[in-house]
């Protein structure tokens, strides 16, 4: 790559940086970040502390392996965003192990051996989460109660112990500390034949739209991920047509069937239907980049994520989903790129 | 009057303020004058004086090298001391032809034709005028005037560019200030001359006082087919298809002329510069030039001689030459870098932007490019920069021509917006002048191959011919073998027909 020799234009937007855009997004994701440590335990801090050191070190290691300079990729965000969504993704009290793998993966395999920032195809910590749902199911299932939930809360010292050992204090199982997601509650239930209300009725998880707990964290995301679009550092149109496809298809079934098929506001708002929408979906690397082409991006997703948690074999799609996308984004740019300026018709 | 508008674009600060505060005066006359032989687009002018000849003020000294070219005009009376190479202002430091003037200080004219009433001219004449006044467009791209205005179709409306986009500049704010008559006058000349069924003034809504003299001035001269456009300040709106869009709604085709949808756009300062040529008989020697940026002491705008050394302007405006970084001639969005400040300010300088250390950075970290899509968002022309990058990157310069890279006018946009501060428009340069040599070179060989295979088929043909001689006068030699001979020939000759690669390219 040659350097920026002295030719026009002279002069750059001081609004744009890469490391500003991250940085941002960081920063949107945080008031989520603190309520979801608050209502689910110290867990999610340590875990968090945990992916960004491992996420960091990786790239460290890779940018050395790789023989690139090492400062202005460390320093552009992009490693630390990425754990912030894996442990998003994560159980609260995941096994340190879990965690390093799936952070490892990401940066590692998704991230560098694509040829790091920009030329990875695949969204890294989706990858790295889908890596851990299909080797550890089980560990990822379980989910530790929000806080209003359960009668035991873990402190600091017993969870780092617990993240790191295994070992929980003599009185706890590890049964009276965690239980299914409301999704994974919801599709499970409705596989042995229960009806929706039945079900919300019956299980103490599911609060007013959606899981309880899981609301609040969703407002703070949809609030972080207005702030962005207000800001500019993403463009509504995937947010927009991935919730919008996701609330009609669910929409669609909810009328033809209320008894089996949840609400769209639940579909919305459990689950990381608002987190991808914003999130991880809109990450610029891995997706559409005309602004029509994103509009058919954000409505796969949406339909896919809805099919998914329907009749696939996983409680939450977002995901896979996403990866779905990725592998399709070359192909809806081909097709939608703009027509050119003083051209009559487009020449895709 | 309805507006129309273009994609994408940015909202640049525009740093004009302090350029426009003083009135526009003349700048000192310089000790001597450098006049490029190539200030225009096409051919390069000719000399028509010799080293040692004495030139008066508007004598030609060049003449045009062909039709789409343009001559040039000694700015002040003087010697001719040196006919050679000297840098030119260009992004490379390029050397080029040059005929150098020491001035004896009289600026003495030479005698000036008087023409009072263009309506007594004929379109024809007029041209003819401009063509002789050395006038090319003034708003940078520097085509010779007279040849727009030859447009050989009916032309619906003539606009005339007063948007100036790009930050710092204001030499055509000023021009419209202090020279609104003149450039009516103009306007109206050039109207005379396409024929055009009404004009528009365009001006961007950054320009109050200019747009007021230039609506007063219409009303003292009291034309009824011409109007005032105030167009939105968003950079490029002073591009020429941009403003044609922003004007007529009408979207000039790719690699078309703006007459093709039937329009005809000249700049303000070549309409000032048009009713000197054909109502005072005056050929284009100097211009309205804005110099500014924060390591000059006086921004201001000054009338100055073509030909005028730019360390003399920079020099009375007071420039602090030990903290220079960057000497731009334009605007900071498509100006040229001046590797040496002894060039001299050519026709189409309308601006010297002199900028302190540290106001840029030079060298940016560049990041790899994130897909953002800023880029495609303000590309006035629709296109997708960051494919473009990604294919002239890689060298597919076929992908770069199915993203009609040749499209792109280099406005900058997309560079101005990178968060990943990739020299966007670098690339394009790059992939484009590549383009264009691959051309050039593929041109050379198909001649050469082509002279390569007529050779061979010449000689084919000799050898056949004498085989053919020889086997019938040898006597005993039957038909048989004298057509095998033949054929053999012919077969020789049809192998070295088209596919056979050239061995000497
Ligand atoms: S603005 Fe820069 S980083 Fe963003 S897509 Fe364009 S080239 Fe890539
Ligand atoms: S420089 Fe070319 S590609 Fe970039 S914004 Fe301008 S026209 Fe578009």
């Amino acid at each position: 790559m040659f350097k920026k020799t002295i030719s026009s234009p002279h002069i750059h937007s001081p609004s744009y940086s890469t490391q500003g855009m991250m940085f941002r997004v960081i920063l949107a994701l945080l008031p989520a970040v603190a309520v979801y440590a608050w209502l689910f335990g110290w867990g999610v801090i340590i875990n968090l502390l945990l992916a960004v050191g491992v996420a960091l070190s990786c790239e460290a290691a890779m940018l050395t392996v790789r023989d690139r300079p090492l400062l202005p990729t460390i320093t552009d965000g992009s490693a630390i965003l990425t754990a912030l969504l894996l442990v998003f993704a994560l159980p609260p009290l995941a096994p340190w192990w879990l965690t390093t793998i799936g952070v490892a993966f990401a940066i590692i395999v998704a991230k560098h051996l694509y040829g790091g920032l920009g030329f990875n195809p695949f969204n890294p910590a989706m990858i790295g989460y889908v890596v851990l749902l299909v080797s550890f199911p089980r560990e990822l299932t379980l989910w530790s109660l929000p806080a209003q939930l359960s009668e035991h809360t873990l402190d600091f010292g017993s969870t780092l112990n617990y993240i790191f050992s295994g070992t929980l204090p003599a009185h706890l199982g590890i049964d009276a500390l965690t239980s299914a997601t409301p999704l994974d509650m919801m599709k499970t239930q409705l596989g042995l034949g229960h009806t929706t209300s039945g079900i919300i009725a019956a299980h103490p998880v599911f609060g007013f739209m959606g899981g309880k707990g899981w609301i609040w964290i969703n407002l703070l995301l949809l609030a972080g991920g207005l702030w962005l679009i207000y800001r500019r550092i993403i463009n509504w149109h995937i947010p927009a047509t991935l919730l919008g496809s996701l609330f009609a298809i669910s929409l669609l079934f909810f009328l033809l069937d209320p008894q089996h098929a949840p609400s769209p506001l639940f579909h919305l708002f459990s689950g990381a239907a608002i987190l991808g929408a914003f999130f991880i979906a809109t990450d610029p690397v891995t997706a559409a980049t005309s602004n029509i082409g994103r509009l058919w991006y954000g409505a796969g997703i949406g339909i896919l994520i809805y099919v998914i948690r329907s009749w696939g074999g996983f409680p939450d799609g977002v995901a896979f989903a996403v990866l779905l996308m990725n592998m399709a984004a070359p192909t809806i740019d081909y097709y939608t790129k703009p027509r050119v300026f003083g051209h009559g018709d487009r020449d895709a | 009057m309805k507006r129309w508008s273009f994609h994408g674009g940015v909202e640049l600060p525009g740093h004009k303020q302090k350029s426009t505060t003083r009135p526009v005066e003349s700048a000192p006359l310089p000790k001597q004058l450098i006049l490029p032989l190539s200030q225009h687009l096409g051919a390069p002018a000719e000399p028509v004086v010799n080293v040692g000849d004495k030139v008066q003020k508007g004598e030609m000294i060049a003449k045009p090298g062909g039709f789409v070219s343009a001559p040039v005009h000694a700015s002040s009376s003087g010697i001719v001391t040196a006919i050679e190479e000297l840098p030119v202002p260009h992004p490379s430091g390029l050397y080029a032809p040059c005929i150098t003037i020491k001035t004896d200080g009289k600026d003495t004219w030479l005698n000036r034709e008087q023409q009072t009433d263009y309506r007594q001219l004929e379109p024809a004449l007029i041209r003819e005028r401009i063509r002789e006044a050395g006038i090319v467009g003034l708003g940078g791209a520097g085509f010779p005037a007279f040849i727009k205005l030859n447009p050989g179709k009916t032309v619906k409306t003539l606009i005339l560019n007063g948007a100036e986009c790009e930050p710092y500049i204001t030499s055509d704010d000023m021009l419209m200030r202090e020279r609104a008559d003149e450039i009516v006058q103009g306007l109206l000349i050039m109207q005379r001359a396409v024929q055009a069924l009404h004009c528009i003034i365009a001006i961007e809504d950054n320009k109050p006082q200019a747009a007021q003299a230039m609506q007063a001035a219409l009303q003292q001269i009291g034309t009824v087919d011409t109007g005032i456009v105030i167009v939105p300040a968003r950079y490029p709106a002073g591009g020429e298809k941009q403003l044609i869009k922003v004007v007529t709604g009408q979207e000039v085709p790719s690699g078309g002329l703006p007459i093709q949808v039937g329009v005809v756009c000249q700049n303000i300062a070549t309409a000032a510069a048009i009713y000197r040529a054909v109502y005072r008989g005056e050929p284009l020697l100097s211009r309205y030039v804005t110099i500014t940026g924060s390591a000059v002491a006086e921004p201001r705008n000054l009338e100055v001689l073509i030909g005028t050394p730019v360390r003399d302007l920079l020099d009375s405006c007071g420039t602090d030459f030990t903290h220079l970084q960057e000497v731009i001639m334009g605007g900071p969005m498509m100006g040229i870098a001046l590797a040496d400040h002894e060039v001299p300010l050519v026709k189409t300088g309308n601006c010297l932007l002199a900028l302190k250390q540290g106001e840029i950075e030079l060298h940016p970290t560049v990041v790899p490019c994130i897909r953002c899509g800023n880029c495609a968002d303000v590309c006035p022309v629709n296109l997708l920069p960051q494919q473009l990058y990604w294919h002239a990157r890689s060298r597919d310069f076929d992908k770069t021509q199915e993203y009609d890279l040749f499209d792109c006018i280099e406005c900058g946009c997309c560079a101005y917006v990178c968060p990943s501060n990739i020299p966007l428009v670098h690339y394009y340069r790059f992939a484009k002048s590549e383009i264009r040599s691959q051309q050039e070179q593929k041109r050379k060989a198909d001649i050469a191959r082509e002279r390569h295979e007529k050779r061979e088929q010449r000689l084919a043909r000799e050898k056949a011919e004498r085989a053919a001689r020889h086997a019938r006068k040898k006597p005993g030699t039957d038909d048989e073998t004298k057509k095998a001979a033949i054929q053999a020939a012919l077969e020789r000759a049809r192998a070295s027909k088209p596919g056979t690669p050239p061995d000497d390219v």
